[in-house]
């Protein structure tokens, strides 16, 4: 009995520290990326094909996501309000809900799932197929040419990408509205933008360039320092998605919180 | 019929030269795996040295060591002279420039075509060069490895003896003194192996380069040794021509030659 509880106590220990070991670990990551982003030479081309592939490439399947996203929530909430009566809200609601909340989180989401996980199986393969280590002994910085643009591209990418989500979701909800009812684009847009302040959209819009920052850094962080052998590189782009998924949760909480308390 | 290399047209490579690279006393541990137990060699100027030694002895860390991708727990690494274990990152950097290494698995970009992948090492060191005038180093230097007409092809397309031809053509753009070969003939046929000897031979003649050589390819060790040395438990065990290495009196080193 008692040994079961050391046995417990001491692999409690080891997690602990692990996960300290690792916090420690990416603090210096993005400690590192800091101190290279303002240092010259800066990787334009780089930084332009990597807001290519982050962005441009993501399209397809943010409009799918988005749409969905603003039809269905229509669609669900209509009952709800009708009860009250209150169905004339549908917009508004719909409106406030796709850009103060679900567009953010679940773009960020899907892009930790397509982004974050390329970035870490990317890096990884890179890392033990040894061209990192290439990179290094042609004294190029690999640091500043594969970690620094792609950080970069994801936390300005990811902001794009929620506010392109965010119209196409209002689209989608405009789809969902007129399945049951008959409303004109014109007077749906009116309303949406009468319900819409600064207020909505600063915060929301803010808390979408953390996401970036981090779906990038995690990404990069998983795969640079991926282990030799193939399986690492699966296991990068695993963890890459499973910790960039956890980290958007708890910022937004936090953004949450924070917009509380000053908005 | 595949042309036999012999070593008779080589110039003999004085000891006198003065050393370009000289390892004095090298540990290196991972945990408690004691690699490097002191390892102390030293390479001349225009001089083929090959290392050999069992899976694991710690060649390939060696020469990792030398061009800093692995931090070194105890030892002098001096080359041209400068001690690296001593310098800053930029101070390292020029020293690396002088250095060509050629990775076991060539290690080319995979992103980029065999073009990109040579342009993308000379365009950051040779700012002053026009495109013109990077397109003809490029094209040079795909001559001299005889694959002028891989240029536009993506490393996925290429053979394992194309790749690490280009893996070469890659060093060779940067004009190296040094040459470190991580196994440069491993996972290839007999006549593409000494196809890669007789380059490397002809890189030692043309280019007037200094070089450690891993291998485990004995027919590769004999056509382009000046001198082998052989790691044994994290040290050097013994250093001699292939020919007096061939008949040692050790049994243990004689069984490489077999």
């Amino acid at each position: 009995m008692n040994n079961t509880i050391t046995e417990k106590k001491e692999s409690i220990t080891i997690y602990l520290k692990d996960t300290f070991n690792d916090v420690g670990k990416v603090t210096l990551f993005a400690g590192r990326f800091f101190k290279e982003v303002v240092k010259p030479p800066y990787e334009m081309k780089e930084f332009i094909k990597q807001c290519y592939v982050i962005g441009y490439k993501s399209l397809p399947l943010v409009t799918i996501t988005g749409f969905i996203m603003g039809l269905v929530l229509t669609l669900q909430s209509r009952p709800t309000l009708a009860k009250f009566g209150a169905e004339s809200w549908l917009p508004s609601m719909v409106a406030l809900s796709l850009i103060r909340e679900i567009a953010p989180v679940i773009t960020a989401l899907i892009c930790a799932g397509k982004v974050s996980s390329g970035i870490g199986a990317e890096l990884g393969s890179m890392k033990v197929t040894e061209q990192i280590d290439a990179m290094e002994v042609s004294a190029i910085n690999p640091f500043k040419y594969l970690v620094v643009t792609r950080i970069l591209a994801t936390t300005l990418m990811i902001p794009l990408l929620v506010i392109y989500a965010d119209g196409i979701g209002v689209i989608g909800g405009y789809v969902g509205i007129n399945i049951h009812g008959d409303v004109s684009l014109y007077r749906y847009l009116a309303q949406v933008l009468e319900s819409i302040t600064f207020l909505d959209i600063f915060p929301a819009t803010m808390k979408t360039f953390f996401f970036g920052f981090f779906i990038g850094m995690i990404g990069c962080y998983k795969g640079f320092n991926a282990a030799n052998g193939t399986e690492s590189v699966g296991k990068a782009a695993n963890s890459a998605v499973v910790t960039a998924s956890l980290t958007i949760f708890i910022i937004d909480m936090l953004a949450v919180q924070i917009t509380d308390l000053f908005f | 019929m595949t042309q036999e290399i012999t070593t008779t047209d080589r110039t003999p490579i004085s000891k006198t030269n003065a050393p370009v690279i000289e390892i004095k006393d090298l540990y290196k541990s991972f945990g408690k795996n004691e690699v490097l137990k002191g390892v102390t060699l030293t390479v001349n100027k225009g001089e083929n040295l090959v290392v050999l030694g069992k899976s694991g002895s710690g060649k390939s860390i060696t020469i990792k060591c030398l061009v800093g991708l692995v931090e070194v727990d105890k030892g002098e690494i001096n080359v041209f002279g400068t001690d690296i274990t001593k310098l800053d990152n930029t101070e390292l950097n020029e020293i690396r420039i002088r250095i060509g290494f050629l990775f076991q698995n060539a290690a080319l970009y995979d992103s980029m075509s065999v073009r990109e992948n040579l342009g993308f090492t000379l365009k950051r060191h040779a700012k002053d060069l026009t495109a013109e005038e990077l397109e003809s180093q490029i094209i040079d230097v795909l001559e001299s490895v005889g694959l002028s007409e891989a240029i536009d092809k993506m490393p996925s397309e290429l053979s394992g003896g194309m790749r690490k031809r280009i893996g070469l053509a890659r060093t060779l753009i940067l004009k190296p003194e040094i040459i470190l070969y991580d196994e440069p003939t491993t996972g290839l046929d007999t006549i593409t192996s000494r196809e890669i000897s007789e380059l490397i031979l002809e890189i030692q003649k043309k280019n007037k380069t200094s070089s450690i050589i891993i291998t485990h390819d004995m027919p590769c060790a004999k056509h382009t040794s000046d001198r082998i040395v052989i790691l044994k438990e994290g040290v050097i065990h013994v250093e001699g021509t292939y020919e007096e290495l061939e008949k040692s009196d050790d049994e243990w080193v004689r069984s490489f030659f077999i």
